[in-house]
C-alpha cells in the first residue's frame, strides 16, 4: 500500500538530512563481515598473483592460441560496467531524467570502482608487467594498447572528478552534521569539502562545472567502450574482425551497467534502509531503461550474427558454428536467452519490475555479460587462418586455471571492497540534489 | 635490400630439421617453437594430394604486429626482418592477437618471442639456422633487391604462393608450387 505525504520544506529538508547520512554515524557498522569475505577473496587473488609472477605465464591455461583469456574477456566486462557512471550522471542527467537523481553518486563510485580494477587486471594480464613504464617511456600513439591506456586514464580521471565535484554540498552537509565522526573522516570531510557554505556564487561555479564534465564525460564514455572493440577489431580474427563491434560493445556495456545499478539499489536500499529514496518507483523506472538498452543491444547482436551467419565464409564460417552448434553452443545460447532474451519478456511487464524479479534479471543479465566477453574473445582465438594439425590439446581448449579464476574474483571483490568503502565513507544518495529548493515545490515522498 | 626466404613445397620432406635447428641456434625454450611443419592434404581419398611447408614468422612489409605495438618492441630491423626488442616488451599480447599467421608465443620470461630470420647469423653472412640445415635444401635465403640472388631467380623462374595474401600484410616467405 503507497501512501502519499505531503512535507513542508523543512520538515524534508531535515528528514533527509537525517535519514542520507544515517549509514555514516559511527556506531553503524554495517558490512563488516562482508569485508572481511571480500579481503579473504582478494588476498586469494594476490597470492595466485604471486604465484603468476614468481613461474610467469605458464600458470594461467593461455597458450599459443588462446594468448588473451578470461584477464581479457574480464577486462572488457568491467570496463562495460564501468560506462555506467556516465549514462546516469551524464546521458540522464542532461536528457533531463530527474527520476534517476538519486542514482547519479552509486553509478559514479561503481564506474570508478569498476575501472580501477579493469586498469589492474590489464596489467595483470602482462607478460612483463614490470615494464609497464615502457607504455609511458616508449609509447607509440598508432598502437590500439596505448589508445586504451590513454583513454582510461581520461575516463578514470573525468569520473574521479564528476564523483568529487557533485560531492562537495554533501561533504560539507558530513562536515557540518557528524561532528562525532572518526577523526581521519572529520578530517576527510573538512578538507575535501574545500570551504563549501553553498554561496551563490560557489553554486554557480559547481553547477557550471558538473554541466561541463556531464558534457565531457559523454565522448570519452563512448570511446572507452569503443576503444576497447577496436582491441580487437583493429586485428583479422574471425568474430573481431567486424566494423559493428563497437556500437555492439558500448550498447552491451550501457545494458550491463543498468544491470548494475539495478543489483546496487537493491542491496544498498536493503542494506542502508532507503526504501524511501531507492523507491519501488525507481525500479520500475530503472526496469523499462533495461528493456529498451536490451533492445539496442539485442539490434547489435543481430547486426553481429547475421551478416557472416548467412555468408558462412571460411573461418568465419567455422567461428560461427562453433558459438551456435559446437562447443560453446550451450553458453552461447544460454547467454543469449537468459542474459537478453528473458530480460526484455520479463521487465515489459510490470509485475516483473518489482524489486525481486528485478534483482533477478539484474544478475541474469550481469551473469550473461560476463560469459558474453568470454564468448567474444576466446572462441575467436582458437580458430586461427593458418590451422596445423597435431597441435597440443592445450592449444584447441582453453579451461582458466585456478589462477585465473582467483584473480578474477579478486578483482570482482576489489570493485566491491571499493564501492563498499566509498558507500561507508560518502552519503550514498546525493543529499544536496533531494533537498528542494527555498521556496521551490513541496515534493512527494513515497512513505 | 629486403630479405625473404622461399621454401619448395616439392622438395621439402616435411623432416622439421629446420625446426630443430631453430631451437637449437636460439635457445628456444621446450615446449616453444619459431618455426614449425605444416602438412595439408587437398582432395578426398584416392585423389589426394599433400603439400608440406615449412611456416614461421612472414616477416610482413605491411606488419600488423609492428602497427599495434604499444612500446615498439615489435620493429623492423635492417632487410624488413621483423624483429622483437625482449627488453622493451612489456607483453600485452596485442601482436599475438592481430598476427594472421600466429608466428608469435609468449617466452616463459613473459616477452613475446618469434623468428627472427636469424638475423645474427645473417649479419655475419650465415645463412639462417633453418636454411642451413635444410637435408633437401628445399630452403632459399637471400635478398629479393638483388637480381642475381638465388632467391630472386628462384622467384622468378617458379610459380609460388604466399599465405593469406588476402591479410594484406605482403608476407615474404614464399612457397614454390
Amino acid at each position: 500500500m503507497v501512501k502519499e505525504k505531503l512535507f513542508l520544506n523543512d520538515q524534508f529538508n531535515q528528514k533527509v538530512e537525517k535519514d542520507l547520512l544515517a549509514h555514516l554515524l559511527p556506531h553503524k557498522k554495517v558490512g563488516n563481515i562482508f569485508i572481511f569475505i571480500l579481503l579473504a577473496i582478494i588476498l586469494v587473488g594476490i597470492y595466485a598473483y604471486y604465484r603468476q609472477l614468481r613461474y610467469g605465464l605458464i600458470v594461467t591455461s593461455m597458450r599459443d592460441y588462446t594468448s588473451w583469456g578470461v584477464y581479457i574477456s574480464n577486462f572488457v566486462f568491467l570496463v562495460a560496467i564501468s560506462l555506467v557512471g556516465s549514462l546516469f550522471s551524464s546521458i540522464l542527467k542532461l536528457s533531463k531524467a530527474t527520476w534517476s537523481t538519486p542514482l547519479t553518486r552509486i553509478s559514479e563510485i561503481i564506474a570508478i570502482a569498476a575501472i580501477i580494477c579493469a586498469s589492474v587486471i590489464i596489467i595483470v594480464d602482462m607478460g612483463r608487467p614490470d615494464r609497464f613504464i615502457n607504455v609511458l617511456i616508449h609509447g607509440r600513439i598508432q598502437s590500439p594498447i596505448i589508445w586504451d591506456v590513454i583513454i582510461i586514464t581520461t575516463y578514470l580521471t573525468i569520473s574521479v572528478l564528476l564523483l568529487y565535484i557533485s560531492l562537495i554540498p554533501d561533504l560539507a552537509i558530513c562536515r557540518d552534521k557528524l561532528t562525532d565522526a572518526p577523526r581521519w573522516k572529520k578530517w576527510f570531510y573538512k578538507v575535501f569539502s574545500i570551504n563549501w557554505h553553498g554561496t551563490p556564487e560557489q553554486n554557480n561555479i559547481l553547477h557550471k562545472v558538473s554541466f561541463m564534465l556531464s558534457v565531457m564525460v559523454i565522448p570519452v564514455a563512448f570511446a572507452i567502450h569503443t576503444v576497447t572493440s577496436w582491441l580487437f577489431s583493429t586485428t583479422w580474427r574471425p568474430g573481431w574482425d567486424s566494423t559493428n563491434l563497437g556500437p555492439y560493445f558500448v550498447s552491451g556495456a550501457l545494458m550491463a551497467g543498468a544491470a548494475v545499478i539495478i543489483g546496487a539499489m537493491y542491496f544498498i536500499r536493503n542494506a542502508l534502509n532507503l526504501k524511501d529514496y531507492l523507491t519501488d518507483k525507481l525500479f520500475d523506472h530503472m526496469g523499462k531503461l533495461l528493456v529498451l538498452l536490451s533492445l539496442v543491444y539485442l539490434y547489435f547482436n543481430i547486426n553481429e550474427y547475421l551478416g557472416p551467419a548467412f555468408k558462412m565464409v571460411g573461418v568465419e564460417g567455422e567461428h560461427i558454428i562453433e558459438l551456435f552448434f559446437g562447443k560453446y553452443a550451450s553458453m552461447y545460447w544460454l547467454v543469449q536467452v537468459f542474459g537478453l532474451v528473458l530480460p526484455i519478456v520479463v521487465l515489459v511487464f510490470a509485475w516483473g519490475r518489482k524489486p525481486l524479479p528485478m534483482l533477478i534479471i539484474s544478475i541474469l543479465v550481469l551473469l550473461g555479460a560476463w560469459f558474453k566477453r568470454f564468448l567474444i574473445v576466446i572462441p575467436s582465438l582458437q580458430h586461427p587462418y593458418l590451422p596445423i594439425q597435431d597441435v597440443d590439446e592445450s592449444y584447441r581448449h582453453y579451461i582458466p586455471s585456478w589462477e585465473e579464476w582467483a584473480i578474477t574474483f579478486a578483482s570482482f571483490a576489489g570493485c566491491l571492497l571499493i564501492i563498499t568503502f566509498l558507500v561507508k565513507l560518502l552519503p550514498v544518495i546525493p543529499i544536496w540534489e533531494t533537498k528542494k529548493e527555498e521556496g521551490g515545490e513541496p515534493k512527494q515522498l513515497e512513505v | 635490400m629486403r630479405y625473404a626466404m622461399a621454401i619448395d613445397t616439392k622438395r621439402c620432406v616435411g623432416c622439421s630439421d629446420c625446426v630443430v635447428a631453430c631451437q637449437t641456434e636460439n635457445n628456444v625454450p621446450i615446449g616453444y617453437c619459431r618455426d614449425w611443419i605444416v602438412e595439408e592434404t587437398i582432395g578426398a581419398y584416392p585423389d589426394l594430394a599433400l603439400e608440406i611447408r615449412s611456416e614461421r614468422c612472414n616477416h610482413c612489409e605491411d606488419a600488423p604486429c609492428v602497427r599495434c605495438c604499444p612500446t615498439g618492441a615489435s620493429h623492423i630491423a635492417e632487410g624488413g626482418i621483423v624483429m622483437v626488442e625482449h627488453d622493451d616488451c612489456i607483453g600485452c599480447k596485442a601482436c599475438i592477437a592481430s598476427c594472421p599467421y600466429d608466428a608469435r608465443f609468449v617466452h616463459p620470461e613473459g616477452y613475446v618471442d618469434k623468428c627472427t630470420f636469424c638475423l645474427h647469423r645473417v649479419k655475419d653472412g650465415k645463412q639462417p639456422a633453418c636454411v642451413s640445415v635444410c637435408p633437401t635444401t628445399a630452403m632459399i635465403f637471400g635478398d629479393i633487391d638483388d637480381k642475381n640472388s638465388d632467391i630472386s631467380k628462384a622467384l622468378k623462374t617458379r610459380k609460388h604462393k604466399t599465405l593469406i595474401p588476402e591479410a594484406g600484410t605482403k608476407p615474404h616467405v614464399f612457397y614454390l608450387l
